[in-house]
């Protein structure tokens, strides 16, 4: 049970990590809230079902917190990448590669 | 042990999005970087709820939960009703 949570605990350490280098290094607004949201939030649940199988008698407050995440998480996101969307912020987009074959020219 | 290697990685992950909050070109990555510093740090309270052993940090997570739900969409419309 206690090696259970403190794999999940790593793992969901992890994970905040990796959304927090993600906001760091996408190109681009919409990208950064991909990023940002998505690794986060599996990252927040995989750390708090973590805490919860260490103390199995906090687990009806840590589900409130979770549920909480699941449901306003993506609101969140959502309502700020329309935001973006209706100002018209940077979209990138990835330079078209030209491929050549040799007796082509 | 395991303290040592969740607060250094979840340092890195708010280091990261503090960084985007410095050199971020507009205002929506501000923003951006500041929803996943406020998640990260509900996640980082309930381990504060482990790592100290009482209950009362959960009800604080729950609260800065909410809060920062409020804070994003506060901000979200703010910046989509100026012209």
């Amino acid at each position: 049970m206690s090696i259970i949570g403190n794999v999940l605990m790593i793992i969901g350490s992890v994970f905040l990590a990796i959304g927090g280098f993600g906001v760091f290094r996408m190109p681009d607004v919409f990208n950064r809230i991909q990023a940002g949201t998505k690794a986060t939030t599996l990252g927040a649940f995989s750390l708090l079902l973590g805490v919860g199988f260490h103390h199995p008698e906090w687990f009806l407050k840590i589900g409130l917190i979770i549920v909480f995440i699941a449901v306003t998480n993506p609101i969140g996101s959502s309502v700020l990448a329309r935001a973006a969307y209706k100002k018209g912020a940077y979209q990138y987009k990835k330079e078209q590669v030209v491929q050549t074959r040799k007796g082509d020219e | 042990m395991i303290d040592i290697i969740v607060f250094s990685l979840i340092g890195i992950g708010v280091l990261f999005a503090l960084l985007r909050i410095i050199i971020g070109p507009s205002t929506f990555d501000r923003v951006v970087g500041l929803d996943t510093i406020n998640i990260i740090i509900t996640a980082l309270i309930v381990f504060l709820a482990y790592y100290f052993k009482s209950t009362l940090y959960l009800d604080i997570a729950l609260v800065y939960g909410i809060l920062s739900f409020l804070e994003t969409i506060i901000f979200a419309r703010f910046l989509e009703g100026q012209q």
